[in-house]
């Protein structure tokens, strides 16, 4: 049971990290009908952004100005690049994204090196919050918490109740009506793309400390997001929450229960073999949870895409 | 979809004219006698190794573009039809040899392509419901999915090791034993012209014709009468067995297939190779794939940084460029038409020669700025260029910066003229 709350707290953590990508992911997906691959590059910028100006000024302020310079970086993307490819049509623009997230990841290489960066939890959060039967919770994970929850709050209070989210909301679904109506669309699409990039940022910030700030890190990340977005359903921001918490806490509770699938096999009465060595399934029999807990989410979409197409909150057929 | 309805010349169905399923014969009388004299002119083993590294590339650029420049499908994860076509032909080879059947080596590429059509058809099923993104997402999330397995599933995939095999095995083929690379050059050679012209003829049956339009409009496609789905479906099964084959190539050239053939990065540079050599062509992921692994191979020995400059560089053609190598080659056309191409020489020779010294300048201050950050301490020397200097002084900075600035300066100032010189070759009749 205790194992259980631990594990609770853990995948939370993973999938509100998870959603903080999604959610700029998604916001611009519904804006511009195009993924945006370079989108885990911007998480990993903000990460190498906070260390370096962790390194001078502290985590606190690095916390503040990383996302801020990634955001700008994101707008500059979007207004001299994106809006350049527009024309040409979406596969183009997805290519473009693709590149991009290429070129990133070297010039990250290029600067700061192929090795892992010392990007630490700041001092004042490097203590144990509290324990649960022996397993202790750091306070940097409630922390982390706590920084998504906020913002995800925010982000839903902007979009549906102020002035400011009534025209994105508007400008996403009618743009021309929208632009009909006075006001600039060209601006609207390049705000939401930097705010979508600062969000990233803000995830690379957090999570830098917690899961290493190197030049794979985008890699890593890049393609779950992907997957969680087209899992909630593209353009859906509550979506995108219930997959990120899905496959975090899938993939938490996958690592640490060891569920052998021969267990599963023998439970639904199909007998071992008894020479496993020469069995041409000899794979299939030993593949436990831990070690396919990386692969679930794409089991999960590739299941999603085939039964339920738009997602499970998805509205439209993309 | 208002502005699909409008013809323009820089979609490439527009342009393209449906023809017969007769070949001008022409280009690949010549292309046939290139292959052969190629070995006759680099004669080393390293260039050999090159150019079947280029033909596999070839093949496997011209598999993809099916689907990416004839299709309008975006895949993501396309390296799994090659990487499974080069692991069940290398199986393969293991059973003959461990089995003495007698078995021609040159087939075994077929049977590569066989598997990756029979996989192609499993993933297809579901896959070519749709195109655009989900399309793309599903095959990202199967190219995961098998990128994963091949490190679960060692009976196949050989874990982390991956597999080996020989090619030397068993029954020469009219006494060719393939010990040498000159007879595996052409055993690629032989398998890269066969996929070529049949990719040729298949974009020229109704199939590759009614790709073209499913691609362009999909809904007016089903409105005469054809399901989008199944001409989806029967490109991507083509598209599948050239990859095999490409796959089985691979097999016979290299003797070794790792999960490297699968993944993500081979899935991403494939697309990275045919749409720098452009899409709306079918010759252009051809240059893109000769382009591409010059580029790899020589300015990988050259520098470091090499993925720097060709990330730019493909970053560069989507912006600019999106016709590509072979788009940029296909606008002069209408200049030489008019006979007025002459006239683009000089201005060309203007802007992009300087233009070119600039990019160089530009690209030797990232070097010496890579090796002031990232070499050795104490180690001040780098050789750029042909020239060795010393990397913390003042002088080459300055020298690679004014180089860098006048070269691009000159460019941008010729520009205009260039443009000029452009639009007038490119006008009928006299002077505008």
């Amino acid at each position: 049971m205790e194992l259980i709350l631990v594990n609770v707290i853990d995948g939370l953590v993973t999938g509100l990290l998870l959603f903080m990508l999604s959610a700029g992911l998604t916001l611009i997906f519904s804006m511009m009908g195009v993924l945006n691959f370079a989108h885990a590059s911007f998480y990993m910028l903000g990460a190498y952004f906070a260390y370096q100006i962790s390194l001078a000024l502290g985590f606190w302020v690095g916390l503040l100005i990383a996302p801020l310079i990634v955001g700008v970086m994101g707008a500059g993307v979007e207004r001299y690049g994106l809006r350049r490819v527009h024309q040409y049509g979406h596969v183009p623009e997805l290519i473009f994204t693709f590149g991009l997230a290429l070129l990133i990841e070297e010039l990250v290489q290029f600067v700061w090196g192929k090795n892992q960066m010392a990007y630490d939890i700041p001092d004042i959060l490097n203590f144990t919050a509290f324990s649960i039967a022996g397993n202790s919770i750091p306070a940097y994970k409630i922390f982390m918490i706590f920084i998504s929850v906020g913002i995800f709050m925010g982000l839903l209070y902007v979009l549906t109740k102020t002035r400011v989210g009534m025209i994105i909301q508007a400008a996403l679904s009618y743009p021309r009506t929208v632009e009909a109506l006075g006001h600039n669309v060209p601006l609207i699409f390049m705000g939401v793309f930097g705010v979508g990039t600062a969000l990233a940022g803000v995830a690379g910030v957090i999570a830098g400390p917690v899961l290493g700030t190197f030049p794979g890190m985008a890699f890593v990340l890049g393609s779950i997001v992907f997957v969680t977005i087209v899992i909630g359903g593209l353009g859906s921001l509550w979506g995108a929450l219930v997959a990120s918490l899905l496959i975090g806490w899938i993939t938490t509770f996958a690592k640490s229960y060891n569920i052998a699938m021969s267990d599963i096999l023998n439970g639904i009465g199909i007998a071992t073999p008894e020479n496993l060595s020469d069995n041409m399934f000899r794979d299939l029999w030993t593949v436990t949870s831990p070690q396919i807990a990386d692969i679930l989410p794409y089991i999960l979409m590739v299941l999603i895409l085939i039964f339920r197409p738009a997602g499970l909150f998805g509205k439209r057929e993309s | 979809m208002s502005d699909q309805l409008t013809t323009d010349p820089s979609k490439p169905a527009q342009r393209m004219r449906a023809g017969s399923m007769t070949l001008t014969l022409g280009p690949w009388i010549v292309a046939a006698i290139a292959l052969m004299v190629m070995p006759y002119i680099f004669t080393s083993n390293s260039a050999l190794t090159i150019m079947n590294q280029m033909w596999i590339t070839v093949v496997f650029a011209l598999a993809y573009n099916m689907l990416l420049g004839q299709g309008g499908m975006l895949s993501f994860g396309h390296a799994v039809y090659m990487g499974l076509g080069g692991f069940f032909c290398m199986h393969l080879m293991n059973y003959i040899e461990d089995f003495g059947l007698a078995f021609p080596l040159p087939l075994l590429p077929l049977f590569g392509g066989l598997f990756g059509m029979g996989f192609a058809m499993i993933i297809g099923s579901f896959s070519t419901s749709g195109a655009g993104t989900r399309f793309a997402m599903i095959s990202l999330g199967v190219g995961e999915l098998i990128a994963a397995c091949s490190v679960i599933i060692v009976a196949f995939f050989g874990g982390e090791e991956g597999i080996s095999g020989d090619r030397t095995y068993g029954l020469p083929f009219f006494g060719v034993e393939f010990l040498k690379q000159i007879e595996v050059y052409y055993l690629i050679s032989f398998w890269l012209m066969l996929s070529a012209v049949l990719m040729y003829l298949f974009s020229r049956t109704p199939v590759g014709r009614m790709a073209n339009a499913v691609r362009d409009n999909p809904e007016r496609a089903q409105f005469l009468g054809y399901s989008a789905r199944w001409v989806r479906f029967y490109s991507f099964c083509a598209s599948g067995f050239f990859c095999g084959i490409a796959g089985g190539l691979f097999a016979i050239s290299y003797e070794i297939l790792t999960e490297e053939n699968l993944n993500a990065t081979s899935s991403g540079v494939i697309l990275l190779v045919t749409f720098l050599g452009g899409v709306g062509f079918f010759f252009g992921p051809i240059i893109g794939a000769i382009a591409f692994t010059l580029l790899q191979t020589v300015l990988s020995l050259q520098t470091e940084l090499w993925a720097i400059y060709v990330g730019a560089l493909f970053l560069a053609t989507v912006m600019f460029f999106p016709g590509g190598l072979a788009g940029l080659m296909m606008m002069h056309v209408p200049a030489l038409r008019l006979g007025k191409a002459s006239g683009l020489v000089m201005p060309y020779i203007k802007t992009l020669i300087p233009g070119a010294i600039g990019v160089l300048g530009v690209c030797a201050l990232i070097e010496m700025t890579f090796h002031f950050r990232h070499a050795a301490k104490g180690d001040h020397e780098m050789t750029l260029f042909w020239t060795t200097f010393d990397s913390h002084t003042v002088m080459p900075w300055l020298i690679a910066g004014i180089i860098a600035a006048v070269g691009l300066g000159v460019a941008r100032a010729t520009a205009p003229a260039m443009k000029e010189a452009w639009d007038e070759a490119n006008t009928a009749g006299g002077a505008s």
